[in-house]
């Protein structure tokens, strides 16, 4: 059974940030923890500045108790904003999510420019609990709120020729001032396989925590993909084009025999430069040991079936 | 007061101070008070920290000289014993943070580390280099080892050489601040390395213009 069913959330478990998880939430928290898979969570009393309406998915959450708000908001990589874990917190409060378009192009029946609010409007937001493995060996839980990204694909009726997905981040220097340094070809890149991609895991994240995601994770909405390194989970994004050939992810491009495209977190292919085998989770303290690595990054249940018969040694 | 009463009591404690400050904010930031902290991942913040303050130790210690014969401080090398010292101290505690914070204590990890990952070797030697030059550091030794004490001592430019080298290789793509180091550290041998030249060729032409000199004393 992979690791993060079945979930035994329990309220005092999570650390959320007093301002907005008020009484009525945790109640509603421990609610959720009860058979059904999609709870509605309770209105908040005082509808508070960003806060999010979504259910909770149980199914694909994972049991072990989520990072701080503050970890997940203060700890990041983004080099869009600077390349030291605290600098996105810092700098992007420059970032500009609104107005914002998303430009869908390539192999799909449906194409254009989108406002953000018909991109989002069709979808209910849940939230899910996931587990974020990062390439430099560290990880966090994280209490996302979106949707299922095939939903989102669906609606723009990608044709047969679609083989892959390619995202890419806003390319703004003056919005985002760590593009005035070329430390990676901006814009970011990223992309997936089109299974991939449809997956029932793979999500569009437009909250954490319940509330709007703040710029430095990636607003106003980003990829998860949790069974991936993190740099898979491109942030801020612009554009999402449907190809028949495999894009060129920007970490793949800046450092090809370190960074390859699938990027599956995997504990036996070690980094060129540091070992996978284990990792760090955030926000444990001093003496917390570095915990095993899992395969698939704790979900091979329902992902390694992608891959069967694949080297993945040959495609990290 | 005499210069020596004046490196003595004022400068040497003043150095010492400067040279214990990062440590001090570290516990500090590990215990929260004085208002600091060590962020989501404290582990990596004093692994970065130590890391940064013994590089940065270790290329304060190779300014003495250039700052002593260019600024006519010739009594500046009193200070920098202390600041090679305090360099080791700091890389004794960064391979201490990796070794008891981050792998907890597996040796047999630390082990495949130095000899697997290339720029754990490097750092590990530059650390080596540092251990003996921090053991011979003392008068005694110096009075011991005589002549080759100074050859012995020569390795520091290796060590910082390795140093820029490890700090170069760990980065992700960021190569700016380790390219600063580089520079700076290129320009502390470059000026060595010139002076020793100039030296040499003063010399020469010193001993040519005694050699092919009329020799006027001659009866
Ligand atoms: C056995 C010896 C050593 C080990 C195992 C070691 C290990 C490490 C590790 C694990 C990192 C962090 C890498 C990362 O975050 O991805 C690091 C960074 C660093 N180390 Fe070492 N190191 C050693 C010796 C040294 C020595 C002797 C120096 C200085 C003279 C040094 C200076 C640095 C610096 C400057 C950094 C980068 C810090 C930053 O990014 O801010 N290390 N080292």
């Amino acid at each position: 059974m992979s690791k993060y069913r079945p979930r035994r959330i329990l309220p005092s478990e999570i650390t959320p940030p007093e301002v907005f998880f008020d009484r009525r939430r945790l109640l509603a928290a421990a609610l959720a923890g009860g058979a059904s898979a999609l709870l509605p969570a309770a209105e908040p009393s005082q509808a508070q500045p960003g806060q999010l309406r979504y259910t909770r998915n149980t199914r694909y959450s994972t049991s072990e108790p989520p990072n701080d708000y503050e970890d997940i908001t203060n700890y990041n990589n983004f080099y869009e904003f600077g390349t030291e874990k605290s600098d996105p917190a810092r700098n992007a409060g420059s970032l500009r999510t609104h107005p914002w378009t998303v430009t869908v192009s390539g192999e799909a029946e449906v194409t254009g420019q989108f406002a953000l609010e018909d991109i989002l409007k069709p979808h209910p937001l849940e939230e899910r609990i996931y587990r974020l493995r990062c390439v430099e060996a560290w990880s966090m839980i994280i209490p996302w709120v979106g949707f299922p990204l095939a939903d989102l694909l669906k609606r723009f009726k990608p044709t047969s020729k679609a083989k892959y997905v390619e995202f890419r981040t806003l390319h703004d220097p003056k919005q985002m001032p760590g593009q005035r340094f070329r430390v990676l070809d901006w814009p970011y890149v990223e992309g997936l396989r089109i299974d991939e991609a449809m997956h029932p895991l793979t999500f569009i994240a437009v909250g954490v925590y319940g509330r709007v995601l703040p710029n430095q994770n990636g607003a106003p909405l980003r990829l998860v993909v949790p069974w991936k390194y993190g740099f898979k989970s491109i942030k801020s994004i612009v554009s999402i084009r449907f190809t028949e050939k495999q894009p060129l992810n920007s970490w793949h491009v800046a450092q090809p025999d370190e960074y390859g495209f699938y990027a599956n977190v995997n504990p036996n292919v070690d980094h060129p430069r540091w070992s996978q085998a284990t990792e760090r989770l955030i926000g444990r303290g001093f003496f917390a040991k570095r915990q095993p690595t899992l395969m698939f990054n704790g979900y091979a249940e329902e992902v390694a079936h992608l891959y069967s018969g694949m080297d993945l040694r040959r495609y990290f | 007061m005499r210069v020596e009463s004046r490196y003595r009591l004022v400068y040497k404690p003043l150095v010492f101070l400067a040279c214990s400050a990062p440590f001090v904010l570290l516990v500090a930031g590990a215990f929260e008070v004085l208002g600091r902290d060590l962020g989501p991942d404290p582990v990596e913040y004093i692994l970065h920290s130590t890391g940064k303050t013994a590089l940065n130790l270790l290329l304060i210690t190779l300014l003495v000289t250039p700052a002593r014969q260019l600024g006519g401080w010739p009594h500046l090398v009193r200070l920098r014993r202390m600041l090679g010292v305090f360099s080791f101290f700091y890389a004794a505690l960064h391979v201490l943070t990796y070794a008891v914070l981050d792998l907890g204590l597996d040796f047999a990890t630390l082990g495949e580390d130095i000899v697997k990952r290339p720029y754990i070797t490097v750092g590990f030697t530059a650390l080596v280099i540092l251990l003996a030059l921090a053991a011979t550091s003392t008068n005694g030794m110096m009075r011991r080892l005589g002549r080759r004490w100074q050859k012995l001592h020569r390795l520091v430019y290796v060590a910082a050489i390795l140093g820029v080298w490890h700090f170069w290789w760990q980065v992700k793509a960021d190569i700016r601040e380790p390219l600063l180091y580089a520079a700076m550290l290129a320009v502390l041998l470059g000026y060595r390395v010139v002076r020793s030249r100039t030296a040499r060729e003063l010399a020469r032409r010193f001993t040519e213009a005694r050699t092919s000199a009329p020799p006027s004393e001659s009866p």
